[in-house]
């Protein structure tokens, strides 16, 4: 009879490490190939026209990065929470808040120069995206309320707040009744580089990748979020503030998060609108977990996902129905995340008399 | 010793599935070579691309308009079309239709108001590129918008309603409150009411453009609240089925939704954008095509009603007709008074008619409308 066993890996192969995630790459390739295959499409010609949508060309490395730029922030922001083994799903809505001040900032201050307005609009986006942070932060740090749930319901209650601003209040009078604000003023547009759409955000998420990695790294601070992580009653014991720092950490995630929300506006939409995020607040959880909660590596797979994302799309003119690409996403990403498993974990199996 | 064996055996494994992996991406390869030469061929044919805001399945909002492409198609055979479908209106869209213009496309065609900023963004980089944005707002140099006066089938299909409803309270599920949507209702109602003075029309506002869950929500309150026949200004046929279900009556949108109701499904408002689409890209074609913001009516086809039920008594049938010649003709049209709101305020006099900026911004509902334009 033959048995199986999961055993936990002893010690951490950098080839295993390497190894997996290629041949996990190879396998989705396959799989995906095969389906195309008999779908009556040709595989090789499909993958090089996904290979050349995301980076065939300059334009294409651009927009592979526009669409890399909300996931790397959003990223980052659920990786700080995830660190300390804090649940944040509620990135989505805290784009959405980040979002929503950082436009009430740029249509009632519009006259300002950009060096006083996208500063104010940065602000704006940490704190709408922060108090998002902070209520289900509070909850936990202080009830102890699964933050879970909490942040989740919260995603639609921005939601919401957002599509009730554009269908009321904030409508553009010009828009003959469309759910759009008026556009900001220019002193509102993010900064781009060149001629393409890749705007500022790219740095930010720059600077707080290596931010995070120093306080991280060397700060007591980070020290801190390691260890309640590991065990709050460990860290209560050593005499930390348990509560404060779920409270900061969360706070911080948020704000992140809503700086994501106030790039999207201000870089790419110029206006508040509805579906300002297609759910960047959840692609970033897959995105932080692939990347094992490094910074470096949020920004590194968030380039990648941002082309698998882009190069997908776009191969819908070869013929491709969208769910067939979604079908190839999907095979890549499970075949990472059960990679991820097969780097943790060995399967064992043995020749053993039953019981 | 055997732990030897299993590394090796699964590194015979790995090689064969990397080997099998390279045969299948290898074999593609001289194929796309052709497929490459073929692209140069093509790139002489004329282009259309469209970008669809939804997927086209088989009925809707997106379903309508790709028939258009297929009956575009039919209709200029040497043409070529492609299309990038669910394309989301934030930062997607300007990507997508660059794509769609870097891959040699004579035309443009977006589906969906949100394309507006990033369809003039990039028609600016493309000025020999024709543009066309339905139910947009801005034109430009190269930007035609185009749209339909959906309201007159609406109000042919309210006629319907109002002969059929038994109890006179007919349930209306809405998508979004914008003057689009209030402006149909409007129109259903006034049909309703031009063959039925009694008639109340209770409206439900889904908040979605297309979810199939939350229209059947609506349907379902709608239902509960007494009404006997249902509408919809909804993507999916989701109210259609609800109807079907509850044994009541109900009216359509967008595409012929009767292989989906049969019992319950007695007419309803279609789209039909495959005219537009012949007639505009034959001006593009040759040269002629000139800028426009246009919204066509009966008269172009551009709107149409789906065949009526044959549980429709003829007679009824028989006014929807004329009153549809008249609209055809011009010689009268759905906003016209005297018209009162919900408040018993006269908006529009006997003898006056609503002009297109005033219907475009339509912000009240008429009088027999239950449910609040501002929610």
């Amino acid at each position: 009879m033959i048995k199986t066993r999961i055993i936990k890996r002893e010690y951490d192969s950098l080839a295993i490490k390497t190894a997996v995630p290629l041949l996990a790459i190879l396998l989705a390739l396959l799989v995906g190939g095969l389906f195309l295959y008999f779908s009556g499409y040709n595989p090789g010609e499909t993958f090089l026209r996904m290979y050349k949508g995301a980076f065939g060309s300059s334009y294409a490395i651009s927009e592979t990065i526009v669409k890399a730029i909300p996931l790397m922030l959003a990223g980052l922001a659920v990786s700080l929470a995830f660190r300390m083994k804090l649940w944040n799903i509620g990135a989505e809505g805290q784009i959405y808040m980040g979002a929503f001040a950082a436009s009430g900032v740029a249509l009632t201050l519009g006259d300002l120069s950009s060096w006083i307005l996208l500063p104010l609009m940065f602000i704006a986006g940490f704190a709408g995206g922060a108090v998002w942070g902070y209520i289900p932060g509070a909850l936990r740090g202080y009830w102890q309320v699964n933050e879970t749930i909490t942040s989740l319901m919260l995603n639609y209650v921005a939601i919401f707040w957002v599509n009730f601003l554009v269908f009321g209040p904030w409508k553009d009078p010009a828009s003959k009744g469309f759910p759009l604000t008026p556009r900001f003023s220019l002193n509102g547009y993010l900064t781009t580089l060149g001629d393409s759409r890749v705007h500022m955000g790219l740095i930010i998420a720059f600077i707080i990748a290596i931010v995070f990695y120093l306080i991280l790294k060397y700060s007591r601070w980070g020290y801190e979020i390691k260890v309640i992580g590991e065990s709050q009653n460990a860290a209560r014991y050593a005499g930390m503030n348990v509560a404060r720092n779920i409270i900061l950490v969360m706070l911080i995630s948020g704000g992140i998060a809503g700086i994501t929300g106030m790039i999207e506006v201000s870089g790419i939409t110029h206006r508040l609108q509805q579906d300002i995020s297609p759910g960047y607040g959840y692609t970033a959880i897959i995105v932080a977990w692939l990347a094992r909660l490094n910074p470096f590596a949020i920004i590194l797979v968030a380039f990648l996902f941002g082309a698998l994302l882009v190069g997908g799309f776009g191969v819908q003119t070869f013929g491709i129905p969208y769910s067939i690409v979604l079908m190839l996403q999907g095979s890549v990403l499970f075949f990472l995340l059960a990679g991820e498993f097969l780097i943790k974990y060995k399967i064992v199996l043995s020749r053993k008399e039953a019981n | 010793m055997s732990n030897l064996k299993k590394t090796k055996k699964t590194l015979v494994l790995i090689l064969a599935l990397i080997f099998i992996a390279s045969m299948v991406i290898g074999c593609g390869s001289p194929a796309a070579q052709d497929d490459e030469k073929n692209d140069d061929k093509a790139a002489e044919k004329f282009k259309v691309g469209f970008i669809y805001i939804g997927t086209p399945g088989d009925a809707g909002w997106t379903f309508a308009h790709d028939q258009g492409r297929k009956y575009l198609v039919e209709q200029i055979p040497e043409i070529e079309t492609v299309y990038l479908e669910l394309v989301p209106e934030g930062a997607d869209a300007e990507r997508s239709i660059e794509q769609l213009a870097q891959e040699g496309c004579n035309i443009i065609v977006a589906n969906s108001f949100g394309y507006g900023d990033a369809m003039l963004e990039v028609a600016k980089r493309y000025p020999e590129i024709t543009f066309l944005h339905c139910s947009g707002l801005e034109s430009a140099e190269n930007v035609g918008t185009f749209f339909g006066r959906i309201y007159q089938a609406r109000y042919l299909s309210g006629m319907v309603a109002g002969a059929m409803t038994k109890n006179n309270t007919i349930g209306y599920a809405a998508a979004f409150p914008i003057p689009e949507v209030i402006r149909g209702i409007n129109a259903f109602t006034l049909g309703a009411q031009a063959v039925n003075p009694d008639v109340k029309v209770k409206v439900v506002w889904s908040l979605t453009w297309v979810d199939a869950v939350q229209e059947k929500a609506a349907a379902d309150r709608l239902i509960e609240a007494g009404c006997d026949l249902l509408a919809q200004h909804a993507d999916t046929p989701a109210v259609q089925q609800a109807a079907e279900a509850a044994g009541i009556y109900s009216i359509g949108y967008n595409s012929d939704m009767r292989s989906f109701a049969p019992n319950a499904n007695l007419t309803g408002p279609v789209w039909n954008w495959g005219p537009y689409y012949v007639k505009t890209v034959k001006a593009v074609m040759d040269g002629t095509w000139k800028p426009e913001e246009y919204w066509g009516g009966l008269e172009d086809e551009i709107v149409d009603l789906a065949t009526i039920s044959d549980k429709v008594p003829a007679e009824v049938i028989a006014q929807v007709e004329a009153k549809k010649q008249e609209m055809s003709n011009k010689e009268w049209d759905v906003f016209t008074g005297p018209i009162t709101d919900q408040d018993g305020n006269v908006r529009v006099q006997e003898g006056q008619k609503l002009t297109d900026e005033e219907m475009l911004a339509l912000d009240w509902f008429v009088a027999g409308v239950e449910g609040s334009p501002n929610p």
